[in-house]
This record gives structure tokens, C-alpha cells and sequence, in this order.
């Protein structure tokens, strides 16, 4: 928890209030450890946020890495024409 | 939220409900990707995204100009993507209104707000940022499951291919 409010820089209550919510939907696990709370991050929760969000940006990789090969193009066009934008 | 495929990393963020995010570094100078973004026969050349052909990519590259992009996917659905250019900086900044004709609800509906940003790293390289504010956390979720869709209909077009060598 010190090491949080050192961190995010924000107060404790702060800390506790987004902990608690992060609790509540399971992405930190909290367990009591002497007059400490030990929090452990859940990262299975986020897997199916993961799962949805991976499609959306495989599409842009599969576009952006056609636009790779356009670019290279580009740069060897550029080179070979001796046209250089300076 | 980091994977990869082909060579380079695109790197997709939900900086908040309404926004999505994704930045990606290239191995050449700023201007050429500017160019490549910007050119109606280059940008043919890689929105496709091996989803279909891209018949049309028109481009009028003023403030207040309008663009227009076709796309055919494999299965032979047109899907085509409109909107103005509110704001353009010359291999700096492109700033655009984006709307699915497909879901356009009426005549001021004008879709997402998307800023592309590129930032010359040196050495020859150039850093891409693509933010989308969408307005709404449902317009957010349709354009982030449209990944999905199109991923689904890769798999049925495997399917097809399959389907049909038997």
C-alpha cells in the first residue's frame, strides 16, 4: 500500500478506494499478512479483454505491415533516384 | 495489450471509454509515410489489411476536403468507410472525421474523430499514433468487434477454401 501511495502519488484513502474496486471485479487478489494487506495483480481477469481487443489490433498489424512493404518501395524509389528530401 | 505479427508491433490502447489508441513505428523517414497515407494508389496498396481489395481510395487533401475509401472483402461485401479533413500538417498531423457508411444513422452523423500524429524518431525512422474518439463507449465496442468480425470471417473463408479442395 506505502508503496503505491509513493508511486501513483496519490493519497492513501485514494489507494484504497481504486484497490477496492479492483478487488471487487477480481484483478488483485488481497491477502492478510500480519497487520499488512498483501495485494497480488489477477492478470487472468484481463484475458477476456485481451481475447476481444487482439482481433481489432491484428487487423491493424496486417495492414500496417502491408504498408511496410509500400514504404520500402518508397525508400529504395528514393534512393535510387537520388532525390533526397532534406 | 502487446502482439505481434510480420514484422512489426502494432500496439493498441483504450486510453478511456470512448477512445481507442494505437501507435506503431516504421523503418522510414516521416515523409514517406505521409505520403504513403496520403496517396490514393499507395494507400490501395496496404488498407486492405488481407481482407479483400481496396477499388477505391479517393483523397481531396484540403481542410473541409472530403475522402472516401472502398474496400471488397474476399467474400464479396463492400464496406466503405467517408468523412472531411478538419486539420492537416504536412508529415506532421492529419486530423479527419471517419464514418462506416454501413451504420450511418443520418446526415449529421459524422462517425469518429481520428488524429493521426507522425513523429520523426531520427535515423529514419517514424513513430505513427492513430487516436479515434468515438463519442460513445457503444460506438467504441462496435469498431473494436469489427476486429472480431473480420477475424470470424477469415476462419469462414479458410472454412470456404477448405470446404471446396475437398
Amino acid at each position: 500500500m506505502n508503496d503505491l501511495v509513493e508511486a501513483l502519488g496519490i493519497s492513501q484513502p485514494q489507494v484504497s478506494k481504486h484497490l477496492r474496486v479492483l478487488r471487487e471485479v477480481g484483478l488483485v487478489d488481497a491477502r492478510e499478512h500480519g497487520r499488512q494487506r498483501l495485494y497480488r495483480l489477477n492478470g487472468r481477469t484481463l484475458k477476456p479483454i485481451y481475447d476481444w481487443a487482439q482481433r481489432y489490433e491484428r487487423l491493424w498489424n496486417e495492414r500496417l505491415d502491408a504498408l511496410d512493404d509500400v514504404l520500402d518501395e518508397l525508400k529504395r524509389g528514393e534512393r535510387d533516384h537520388g532525390d533526397q528530401v532534406r | 495489450m502487446v502482439t505481434r505479427s510480420g514484422k512489426g508491433s502494432a500496439v493498441l490502447t483504450l486510453p478511456s471509454d470512448t477512445e481507442i489508441l494505437i501507435a506503431r513505428e516504421f523503418d522510414a523517414p516521416r515523409h514517406l509515410v505521409w505520403k504513403a497515407w496520403t496517396t490514393p494508389e499507395l494507400v490501395k496498396r496496404w488498407w486492405h489489411a488481407n481482407r479483400g481489395t481496396v477499388i477505391q481510395a479517393d483523397i481531396d487533401l484540403r481542410v473541409g476536403g472530403r475522402w472516401r475509401w472502398v474496400s471488397v472483402t474476399n467474400r464479396g461485401q463492400e464496406v466503405a468507410f467517408r468523412g472531411w479533413y478538419r486539420a492537416i500538417v504536412p508529415d506532421e498531423r492529419l486530423v479527419y472525421t471517419e464514418m462506416y457508411e454501413a451504420v450511418q444513422q443520418s446526415e449529421d452523423d459524422e462517425g469518429t474523430l481520428n488524429t493521426v500524429t507522425f513523429i520523426d524518431l531520427g535515423g529514419g525512422r517514424t513513430l505513427v499514433t492513430m487516436h479515434t474518439e468515438t463519442y460513445s463507449r457503444e460506438v467504441r465496442d462496435m469498431i473494436i468487434q469489427s476486429g472480431m468480425e473480420a477475424g470470424m470471417q477469415d476462419a469462414l473463408d479458410l472454412l470456404e477454401d477448405v470446404a471446396r479442395s475437398l
